[in-house]
């Protein structure tokens, strides 16, 4: 099943599918390892709902959640 | 016979800086990339055979085009050809970090790779093979750690017999290889140093290889419709993982490290917020406060403490006895502050009294003396702030900080980042503005230093303190304390209100991406912060020394020289050319309420406000010098003599002075104080401002500092003079919004989204 990373919820984990979106943040996004292939845990959300921390690559990354809906992750 | 130099360069937050340090020790010396506001530090190592120089790169994940960092580093090792490049690898997360590896592969320039926390990764129970690593990879790789200091001399030698060339090779399947091929090609007939670097980041849709001529062509040939982009980063990472899981070996047991135990306590769901407040209020509280841990004020509970006045005891152990104690205990920082303040008198008063001539003691003892103490007066608390804010961001909790805020701010167009600078301004703006260099997008940026002044800093409390206390004694009405929290808040509005009217006029744009490492938390090396520490002692001495020392020379010349150059006392400024300047600029002031309508003695206000560009602590202290001016000029002061302003240590009396000479209304009185907390900040600041704003930008960013005061001012004084102005006020608040909301919708280019995604198969 393919979901995007934005909809998934504290703990869910999955392989990622596709890089979507544009230019910088695409870029950005490969350069800290967020490529398909790789395997990611979803480990919380900000106090305020929003951005989340992944564990990815064995360190953990910060992201936005409109910056999580160009991921496409396969659960 | 020459040096060889090395670049060094890492990831950000990999122990680059820890490194730099044991390579250079004290040679170190910081400077800035041409252009740019990054620090650039440069060292000798001696630590080998022969000495070589070391320049430390920015810390970077990539060698994208996007951020100013990136570019500097790509195009140092490309068009400086240093004689290798040490890349430091963090042993503990060694897939991210060998990414930039991969692409440093593929320059022509010889690589070490240093592998460093190697201690960490044992401790954790894991292998790392370093031989099969430098086997696979092709360069030469050493274990090291940089706090403990190991490996650090095998390092240097096998970095100083590196051969000299080295052709740069891909890590990339060679299902790419003809693209890669057709692009060298094209570079290698343009004669550019590094071909294969140059051909794969043109694959990458690089946008500095694309501005190239021909490039797009060359490109649009190869490529076919087909996006390498996804490809090349997924390749790379795959030949990570293929060979470098072997090199590998990870200790069966699965564990929560001590960071995630901390982290879980600290971006807690509910305790996030409240602990970062408590954190914060500590910092501001040892640095700042004049009742430490509150003894005095727990002490006024039951008989209270005595104030320093009270004690029974000599004058030499009043001053001594002073410097930490009257009434209350005093914060470290505020010790520290007194210390150096005392000392300064001392000085001052120990030059003055040695000068016969009383026009030169005047101006070495007050002009320069006084000008340049009043900035390094602040430099010990300037410092502790700075001291407080590296250990957060080094000890990994900044980017918490971040993470947990950056909802809040990106409703401005901000992101979390900008919170900390912004916080700082609350206790010196030049700390603050030094700092938003941790902020990538450069609209983030310039917005960040410009709205840093209105969160009011501590050189600026003693003007309300003074007004309000004043406004509460000779009108008899309000609080003092209310008076204060309003205009801090004040502040915090005008700031908010600006860089929304920023973000929507001239910075339109897209939010700045957060896309950030979580660091590890780990404790923050003492070494380090003392390094960082001197750094910006030497920075802001030179400054204090330069541009804050001409100024306060020149100010202090205008206002102690007639027009016909002749030298005036303190209680004769009133002749002085400032004086006639303030009596020339007054009528400016006229619908902030302290202009022509407050009379002939209504100068004071204006000169008051140009001293407070010096050190905004001048504003009350000429309030005190002027007061004195009037007595002489025979103003009616309302009974106040010239020894009760003298003893008036608050400036309260000095305030009361002057309102009632000038008759000036209390609206007028709120909007001076919002006017000086608005405007341009001190000089320090204004030469802060311009050594981190972009080129071009600081004239702007001091228009917009009158603009902004101007306004504010005008607002508070006719609301509060007239009520049924604040509607007047709210329609052209309306209509501005209006326009720009228009504005922006008539020109707004429907943005092509065209998506551009791949499934790897």
């Amino acid at each position: 099943m393919t979901k995007l990373l934005s909809d998934f919820v504290a703990g869910e984990s999955g392989k990622i599918k596709a890089v979507t979106g544009e230019g910088r943040i695409r870029r950005r996004l490969f350069d800290m390892g967020v490529t398909p292939g790789a395997e990611l845990v979803m480990r919380k959300k900000a106090p305020l709902g929003d951005p989340m921390e992944i564990t990815l690559r064995g360190y953990e990354l910060t992201l936005r959640k409109a910056e999580a809906a160009c991921v496409e992750v396969e659960q | 016979m020459k040096m060889k130099t090395f670049a060094l360069i890492g990831n950000p937050n990999c122990g680059k800086t820890t490194l730099f340090n044991a390579l250079t020790g004290s040679t170190a010396h910081v400077g800035n990339w041409p252009g740019v506001t990054v620090d650039k530090r440069e060292g000798v190592c001696k630590k080998g055979s022969e000495h070589i120089n070391i320049v430390d790169l920015p810390g970077i994940y990539s060698l994208s085009p996007y951020t100013p960092e990136e570019v500097i580093s790509r195009n140092y090792i490309l068009d400086e050809h240093p004689y290798g490049v040490i890349n430091i690898v963090d042993a503990t997360n060694l897939e991210r970090n060998l990414y930039l590896t991969t692409q440093l592969l593929e320059m022509d320039v010889p690589v070490i790779v240093a592998l460093n926390m190697m201690d960490e990764v044992e401790k954790a129970g894991d292998k790392i093979d370093a031989k099969a690593i430098e086997k696979t990879l092709g360069v030469p790789v050493v274990p090291v750690s940089a706090i403990k200091g190991t490996g650090i001399k095998e390092l240097v030698l096998r970095a100083a017999a590196l051969p000299r060339e080295r052709k740069g090779e891909t890590v990339l399947e060679s299902a790419l290889g003809a693209k890669i091929d057709g692009a060298k090609k094209y570079f290698e007939t343009e004669e550019v140093s590094s071909p294969l670097f140059h051909a794969i980041k043109l694959l990458e849709n690089d946008e500095l290889e694309l501005g190239r001529k021909g490039a797009r062509e060359t490109l649009e040939k190869l490529a076919d419709g087909d996006d390498f982009e996804a490809v090349i980063a997924d390749e790379r990472y795959k030949y990570i993982s293929k060979n470098l899981s072997a090199a590998k070996t990870k200790s069966a047991k699965q564990k929560l490290t001590k960071s995630d135990k901390i982290d879980r306590v600290l971006t807690h769901r509910v305790f996030a917020i409240p602990i970062f407040i408590v954190i914060l209020f500590a910092v501001f509280h040892i640095t700042f406060s004049e009742d430490f841990l509150y003894i005095g004020a727990w002490a006024s509970l039951g008989k209270g403490l005595p104030a320093l006045d009270d004690l029974n005891i000599s004058d030499g152990m009043k001053t001594f006895v002073g410097i930490f104690y009257d009434g209350a205990v005093f914060s470290p920082g505020v010790i520290l502050f007194n210390v150096f303040d005392t000392l300064f008198g001392a000085i001052t008063d120990a030059v003055g009294g040695a000068i016969g001539a009383e026009w030169l003691a005047g101006l070495v003892a007050d002009g320069i003396l006084g000008g340049l103490f009043a900035v390094l007066g602040f430099l010990p608390q300037i410092l502790m702030l700075f001291m407080w804010f590296s250990i957060l961001e080094d000890s990994g909790y900044m980017a918490r900080i971040a993470f947990v805020l950056d909802r809040i701010f990106r409703r401005f167009g901000l992101s979390g980042r900008s919170f900390m600078p912004m916080i700082m301004g609350f206790g010196c703006s030049v700390p603050a503005m030094v700092n938003t260099r941790t902020l990538a997008d450069e609209n983030e940026r310039v917005a960040t230093v410009r709205v840093i002044p209105f969160f009011s800093c501590g050189a600026k409390l003693p003007i309300l303190t003074a007004i309000a206390g004043g406004i509460v004694q000779h009108f008899g009405v309000g609080n003092a304390d209310l008076i204060t929290y309003s205009m801090y808040l004040l502040g915090i509005v005008a700031a908010v209100a600006s860089v929304l009217i920023m973000r929507n006029t001239t910075m339109k744009g897209e939010v700045p991406p957060f896309i950030m490492e979580l660091p590890a938390y780990h404790w923050p090396r003492f070494k380090n912060l003392m390094l960082h520490l001197w750094d910006k002692t030497k920075h802001f001495v030179k400054k204090a020394f330069t541009i804050i020392f001409a100024s306060t020379v020149i100010i202090w010349l205008f206002s102690h020289l007639s027009p016909s150059w002749r030298y005036l006392d303190d209680s004769r400024m009133n002749e002085s050319i400032l004086a006639q300047l303030g009596m020339f600029i007054q009528p400016l002031f006229t619908p902030l309420g302290f202009g022509s309508q407050i009379g002939k003695f209504g100068w004071v206000f204006a000169v008051a406000a140009v001293t407070g560009l010096v050190a905004k602590e001048n504003v009350i202290a000429t309030f005190g010098t002027l007061g004195a001016c009037l007595i002489a000029m025979g103003a009616n002061v309302g009974g106040v003599t010239q020894d009760v302003l003298l003893a008036d240590e608050e400036g309260i009396t000095s305030a009361v002075a002057m309102m009632q000479a000038t008759g000036i209304t209390i609206p007028a009185l709120i909007s001076f104080i919002a006017f000086n907390m608005t405007t341009i900040p001190c000089f320090a600041a204004c030469a802060t401002a311009r050594a981190e704003l972009p080129k071009g930008k600081f004239l702007w960013t001091v228009l917009f500092w009158v603009a902004a005061s101007y306004t504010v001012g005008a607002a508070v004084y006719t609301i509060g003079s007239w009520w049924w102005t604040a509607f007047i006020w709210l329609a052209v608040v309306a209509v501005v919004i209006t326009l720009i909301v228009l504005f922006n919708k008539g020109k707004l280019k429907i943005r092509k989204t065209k998506k551009r995604s791949e499934a790897v198969a």
